[in-house]
């Protein structure tokens, strides 16, 4: 990027170590049922198990045949059967099924249930209620934290998002917090604690209660502070179209565990190909936080500088050659693959994106951020479900539309919810119900004083405390939240200036230059500021539950100058490509490093899905 | 000084002393005459069973526990049936063996613990002798009984009863027997007459002592070392053969000249012992017997008795309480007169040095040429270990410490350890603890231990002070005395709840480690559950106070403290819980008042029992929740007319909901429902659970333009939408007729771009040049250039003077063909602008 560096920025400590750890203990678990064992994995476990440890690995320990938890009846002749799951109940309940039907027809076999990463009490209870409590060993994987790239660590719970939000369930929170508690382990101690939203608050409390446990090491700090945020928070973000490369991928082609497989039209051959996305691939390192109207530039720069290479070669001798084929090579045949897997995939993005109707999506995305000709956004959005133009998308923007507008007036939520029914079925009365429950999509209460806001925290909190919030609320009511947040905290740059996305000035160019991310916005506030103070009427609004807690090991605050330039944010509920892109920008800015800990890596398509309600 | 040999006896090479270690507190008419005594070793608690005085059958005997050093512990009449044996447990508690077999469990205090029975059989035959023994198992208990047959229990707490072989040839008690623990196996040694025989789980062997004099005929009494590695036999021609347990090896063979059986046998050794003895007792005489053939009497003018312990003998009487044991070498070194030893030469130079004689110097140097000072030193720290008095230890570690100012590099650590454990030991040792434990015992027993034994014997704040002394973690030291000190706290009945639970919030205050959850269930069990409910208020983790609130019928509690824990499977434990203990009305009433639980156990019944999931929103009046579950169960049902009366029952609930939107949904969709099943039925089209959107552009694609017109009145469907619809529709057929006729049939009401861009779409630029004309002049350049005539959009553009379209139409043109227009296009920008 073009912008200067403001500091050296500090070197990011080494996670894959928590690779090594997940691995080890997988390898023992699985040594706990020795002999030979067919092992069956959850499907989205999948993913992530490979970046642990590959077949190969699992062949080494007795591992024979590997299949999909498919929730069906087993085909397996190995006497010892090994479950590697998460803990819900529906796969425990597969189990059961499994064992039973074994015991009906008098097979004897040994089973293993591992939870990953932790087992829930309503599991073993299943287990017990089902009568193989005896038959079954249960242990737990605790492998809570997949790097997926030196600055991205995820815990690969996409279920956290609407389990924790939308159900009230909470049962995630701990292990968010145990999560938590790892990193301060291995990393910590943190010096300063910084958080927004309830969940945020109790994985804190969980983390902090699990430290008490413990013991305490002292030793040297790699990170410095963290930074807790629920993605309730801030909703907005995620409901944006990305246009940075790499959440650009991620929302055509969906980025999964850090992989995506790229299809024909981009291998431009016949088969797809899947590859890795992360700062390994020179090329997608130099690209993934540009704004894609940048890419194409960078790519032909890149083929030109790789052609310059390649052509070096008309000019040497036999030896020179020698050299060049035995250790540049290599390097530029590589580098040629992945240049030309990006310029497909740009290619092929290109096509999609600069289509009119994808045009006139972004425009009217940046109206509703700015608050502009709303009347004409809303005949868009009308438009767009009349023609059945995509579901998700017409969803998306719809909450866009609520949510930055708080609320939509009755008449238009009336037509707008009838017409989206008459297009994508009657069944979405349920995602409709789940989305008012959220807040994601609401109606404009004309005589009552309730906002969107205390909907949802009446919802969370019981009714003692909700009482108070009530009233502390009802001040708040009728005013657009996002509208005066956007204003307080200039999330939306001045429209007049025009924006030059080759040198970016702010965060804003994740979006055109058009929004800045609220999320990333309270980070770098905080930070600046060493705290809420001066915050405390946009707390009121996002309504709190934020805090800021220095760490017990007083004794050396500042501790390493270097760790305390790296921060730790903790994402609750997922966080999207383009706030990492984001807060990178800012990092370079202000010479951090930030590391990203998240549920799961989410988009506006996979917020919106786990609000659907015909699979559950 | 110099009297310190003055109770020294050599034995062999080595000397043995008796110390006096306590005048005893008691006072007993009689001595220890007529009473059963056990004494724990390492310097445990004294039990007597004391006959009573007057021999009536109402009398009952008395039962006494003192310290060691006399002072009374407890005291109670006996009215349990007659005791056989009275023994020590590892964990000082005191077991009655009774003639029937029964073993009564008593605490340090003489309170009741349980009781447990050494089985059945012996009932009848009565337990002839018993024998408590301890073993790396724990604290055994074996017995004899009437019909000769042994039943061994290797571990109290937990009761397994072995019962051993029949010894041939036996009637009744066999003269002696002891109990051994070899190869972790615990077996019987017994003696019937001359034979000797060793039992086990299996099997009766009969063994051979080797080298027992022949003169003997019978076996009288038998000694077990501490350690069980010796064995001692004394035989009726009064020979003391002395050897190794497993029968192997004889060590020496002592002619006492007594041939009346000892009323007592111990062994007597030290760790590194040169002259370990047996020490035999009779009435009046105690004598030590060592392996060099040598013995030592000494004289007793009271009844006594002898307490084995690891290094030494302990003698009780009823008005003294000895140690006899072995000098240790480092002792002997250093007190023996005239000796040389380094040690001596240090000790003789400190007292000279402390005279302020020049004597101190030569006695140094005399060492130091030696260079033995270091050794000097060391020798002077061991001994202060081993000596009893406080005098002589200071003595000892004052020359150490005089030592060691002249060596420059000697690790102060063995001398730091040895002050802080005399200190230990000498407050243990004090006449009101009573606890007279060596040094090697002390190492033995480990500090641990130690503080458990003073806790057991309500020394709270002496433990604390050791704990704190020796700066024993928190977590293992203080944390553990006070939580002890609590748990007995709460059993005191006659003070008041509010007081207790103060009095332990604010001595255990901040505590690291202190579990208050563990006190709580100790006042429970002491019937006060008030108490345990304050005191689990103190209880820092929601988690721990939990599962004592449910077991004392706290639900309500317990759920809202699992709630606070935020640990959902804490929750959902007391969920389960509450679920089978209250009936259903209640149970959902608790859970209405607690959204966390409730949703937590929402999320549970969607997985698996949804009819539950429906009481629980009928429960709550939650008609809008039932509407929206019995929508969701209508997609599950496969049979339309179940499906439609599922929509119906969420259309009530709707309503009841006053949900009008919602349930004019519902009733659209079975309307639309009925329709596609009589168009499916008709038809023969798939229609069936398509949106209304999908049915419509089905019906055109169909050509049924009649249907998708009714559907389009009757659902009042917007002409947006439909104009939309048929457009696509026509246009995906390429029925370019239909749609120019639909084109013309009115207005528009969506515009005719998309009429253009359709055509587009199907590559049909004929077509789409008709609708072109009709596009608003807003659209025209858009329409021009969807059909990619270029001229037609830069005339458009011109024509309403907009930079904005007329730069859209040149960024489409490229400059080697479009030259011309170009121009013209970038004149019309320019005057444009300047507007």
């Amino acid at each position: 990027m073009a912008h200067s560096v403001r500091r050296d920025a500090p070197e990011l400590p080494d996670f894959s170590l928590l690779k090594r750890l997940a691995r080890d203990q997988l390898i023992y678990l699985l040594e706990q049922l020795p002999g030979k064992k067919d092992l069956f994995i959850e499907a989205d476990l999948m993913s992530p198990l490979d970046r642990i440890a590959n077949v190969t690995t699992l062949k080494e320990h007795e591992v024979d045949k590997l299949y999909k938890v498919e929730h069906k009846s087993i085909v397996s002749t190995s006497d010892q059967l090994c479950f590697l799951i998460r803990p819900r109940i529906q796969t425990v309940k597969w189990i059961c099924d499994v064992v039973n039907a074994d015991k009906a027809v008098g097979k004897f076999r040994r089973y293993k249930v591992i939870f990953c990463p932790q087992k829930f009490y309503a599991c073993e209870t299943l287990l017990e209620e089902q009568g193989i409590i005896g038959d079954v060993t249960t242990d737990e994987w605790s492998f809570y934290l997949l790097p997926l790239d030196d600055d991205i660590i995820s815990l690969e719970l996409p279920e956290f998002f609407r389990d924790n939000f939308l159900e009230g369930d909470q049962r995630w929170v701990r292990t968010a917090g145990s999560a938590l508690h790892l990193l301060h382990s291995l990393y910590g101690p943190f010096s300063k604690v910084y958080g927004i939203g309830r969940c945020s608050k109790m994985a804190y409390e969980s983390w902090r209660e699990q430290v008490k446990e413990g013991e305490q090491r002292v030793r040297q700090a790699d990170i410095g502070n963290v930074f807790l945020i629920d993605r309730d928070v801030d909703l907005v973000t995620p409901l944006c179209s990305q246009v940075v490369y790499e959440g650009l991928v991620d929302d055509i082609f969906r980025i999964k565990c850090g992989c995506v497989e790229f299809g024909p039209d981009v291998t431009s051959s016949d088969k797809s190909m899947k590859v890795m996305l992360n700062s390994q691939d020179k090329v997608f390192n130099e690209i993934r936080n540009e704004h894609f109207s940048q890419v194409f530039g960078f790519l032909s720069q890149k083929a030109r500088n790789l052609q310059t290479a390649y052509d070096k070669r008309s000019g040497m001798d036999i030896k020179q050659m020698k050299t060049f084929v035995s250790e540049e090579l290599k390097g530029l045949k590589k580098e040629h693959r992945l240049l030309s897997l990006h310029i497909g995939a740009s290619e092929s993005m290109m096509k999609k994106k600069t289509k009119q109707d994808f045009q006139e999506m972004l425009k009217t995305e940046h109206s509703l951020l700015e608050g502009f000709e709303i009347r004409e956004c809303i005949s868009f959005i009308e438009e767009h479900i009349n023609r059945q133009a995509s579901m998700v998308e017409s969803m998306r923007l719809l909450c866009l539309l609520s949510l930055t507008e708080n609320g939509l007036l009755p008449k238009d939520y009336r037509s707008l919810k009838a017409q989206y029914l008459q297009s994508y079925g009657v069944d979405h009365l349920l995602t409709f119900s789940n989305l008012k429950q959220l807040g994601l999509l609401v109606e404009q209460q004309p005589g009552e004083t309730l906002t969107v806001m205390e909907s949802r925290v009446g919802k969370l909190v019981n009714d003692k405390t909700a009482g108070k919030l009530t009233d502390a609320f009802s001040s708040l009511a009728k005013k657009s939240n996002f509208r005066a947040l956007s204003r307080r905290l200039n999330l939306v740059p001045k429209s007049d200036e025009e924006y030059d996305l080759r040198v970016p000035r702010d965060m804003a160019y994740i979006f055109s230059g058009a929004y800045i991310p609220l999320s990333c916005k309270l980070i770098e506030q905080v930070l600046e500021r060493d705290g809420w103070t001066g915050l405390e009427e946009v707390t009121r609004m996002i309504n709190g539950h934020e805090f800021a807690v220095t760490g017990s090991n007083g004794s050396d605050p500042r501790g390493r100058s270097d760790a305390q330039r790296i921060i730790l944010v903790m994402f609750l509920g997922g966080c999207t490509y383009s706030e990492i892109s984001a807060l990178r920008f800012l990092g370079k800015e202000k010479g951090y490093k930030f590391v990203v800990v998240t549920t799961a890596i989410t988009n506006s398509a996979r917020v919106l899905e786990s609000m659907l309600d015909n699979h559950a | 000084m110099a009297f310190i040999t003055a109770n020294w006896n050599p034995l062999g090479d080595a000397f043995y002393r008796k110390i006096e270690l306590y005048d005893m507190g008691w006072s007993l008419r009689d001595g220890l005459k007529d009473c059963m005594v056990a004494a724990a070793p390492y310097g445990g608690p004294i039990a007597l069973l004391r006959q009573s005085q007057r021999p009536s059958p109402s009398a009952r005997p008395q039962l006494e526990i003192y310290s060691s050093s006399g002072v009374s512990m407890a005291s109670f009449p006996w009215k349990s049936g007659p005791v056989r044996q009275l023994g020590w447990t590892v964990c000082d508690d005191l077991l009655a063996i009774q003639e029937d077999g029964t073993v009564l469990i008593y605490d340090l205090f003489g309170t009741f613990k349980r009781h447990f029975s050494m089985g059945n059989e012996v009932v009848q035959n009565q337990v002839l002798e018993a024998k408590v023994f301890h073993s790396p198992y724990g604290t055994g208990v074996a017995i004899v009984t009437g019909a000769s047959r042994f039943t061994l229990a290797m571990n109290i707490d937990d009761l397994k009863l072995r019962r051993l072989p029949e010894v041939p040839g036996l009637q009744g008690a066999p003269s002696c027997w002891a109990v051994l623990t070899q190869d972790r196996q615990t077996k019987v040694l017994l003696a019937n007459g001359a034979d000797l025989y060793i039992l086990d789980n299996t099997s009766c062997t009969p063994v051979t002592p080797p080298g027992l004099s022949p003169q003997a005929c019978s076996i009288i009494n038998m000694a077990v070392s501490f350690s069980y590695k010796y064995l001692a036999l004394f035989t009726d021609s009064g020979h003391l053969w002395m050897g190794s347990t497993n029968l192997k090896d004889k060590l020496s063979e002592v002619e006492t000249k007594v041939r009346s059986a000892p009323k007592q046998m111990v062994w007597s050794r030290r760790p590194k012992s040169q002259q370990p003895s047996v020490v035999l007792m009779w009435d009046r005489l105690l004598l030590v017997a060592g392996v060099c053939k040598e013995t030592i009497q000494y004289t007793l003018d009271e009844e006594c008795v002898c307490v084995a312990e690891l290094d030494g003998v302990r003698i009780v009487g009823a008005s003294r309480h000895e140690m006899l044991q072995e000098v240790p070498s480092a002792c002997e070194d250093i007190f023996k007169i005239a000796s040389m030893a380094p040690g001596a030469l240090l000790l003789e130079a400190h007292k000279e040095y402390e005279k302020c004689s020049q004597k101190a110097d030569e006695y140094l140097r005399e060492i130091k040429e030696q260079s033995v000072l270091g050794e000097a030193v060391k020798q002077c720290v061991e001994a202060a270990g081993y000596e009893h008095e406080p005098e002589t230890q200071k003595t000892l570690l004052r020359a150490a410490s005089f030592g060691k100012c002249f060596l420059s590099n000697f690790p102060p650590e063995p001398f730091v350890s040895m002050c802080r454990d005399l200190r230990v030991l000498n407050s243990v040792r004090d006449y009101s603890v009573g606890i007279p434990l060596t040094h090697t015992q002390y190492k033995q027993m480990t500090v641990q231990v130690l503080i458990d034994r003073l806790v057991y014997r309500k020394l709270y704040p002496l433990a604390i002070e050791i704990c704190r002394y020796l700066k024993t973690p928190e977590y293992q030291g203080v944390s553990r005395v006070l939580k002890h000190w609590a748990c007995c706290k709460v059993q005191q009945k006659e003070e008041p709840d509010e007081s207790i639970a103060r009095a332990v919030s604010v001595k255990l205050g901040e505590a690291a480690g202190i579990s208050y959850s563990e006190i709580a269930a100790r006042a429970y069990e002491c019937g006060r559950t008030e108490l345990a409910i304050k005191l689990l208020e103190f209880e820092p983790r929601s988690g721990e106070q939990v599962p004592l609130l449910l077991k004392m019928k706290r639900s309500q509690l317990g759920l809202s403290k699992a709630i606070e824990s935020g640990d959902t499977d804490l929750v959902y434990t007391v969920v389960t819980y509450l679920k089978n203990e209250m009936n259903r009305g209640d149970f959902f009433m608790t859970l209405r008042n607690q959204p966390v639980a409730l949703s937590l156990y929402r999320q549970f019944c969607k997985h698996q029992e949804q009819e539950t999931l429906k009481d629980l929103f009928n429960q709550d009046d939650d008609h809008h929740e039932l509407g929206n579950f019995y929508v969701r169960a209508s997609y599950k049902e496969s049979k339309l007319e179940a499906r439609l009366s599922l929509l119906q029952s969420a259309v009530d609930e709707y309503n009841k909901a006053k949900n009008e939107f919602a349930a004019k949904a519902t009733e659209e969709e079975m309307k639309l429902l009925r329709f596609q099943r009589r168009l499916d039925e008709e038809k023969g089209e798939a229609l069936l659970g398509l949106s209304l959107h999908d049915t419509l552009h089905a019906l055109l694609s169909a050509n049924y333009h009649k249907q998708a017109e009714q559907l389009y009145r009757d659902f009042r469907v917007p002409d947006k939408r439909y104009w939309w619809l048929k457009l696509t529709a026509l246009a995906e057929k390429e029925d370019w007729d239909e749609l120019e006729k639909f084109a013309k049939s009115k207005k528009s009401p969506i515009g005719y771009l998309p009429f253009v861009e359709v055509c587009v779409k199907r590559h049909n630029k004929y077509e789409a040049k008709k609708y072109v004309s009709k596009v608003t002049p807003e659209q025209k350049v858009k329409a021009h250039l969807a059909i990619g005539d270029l001229e037609g959009a830069a005339e458009a553009a011109i024509e309403r003077r907009s930079e904005g379209e007329i730069s859209t139409v040149l960024a489409r043109c490229s400059p080697t063909t479009d030259r011309a227009l170009l121009e013209r296009l970038n004149r019309a920008r320019s005057t444009a602008a300047k507007k």
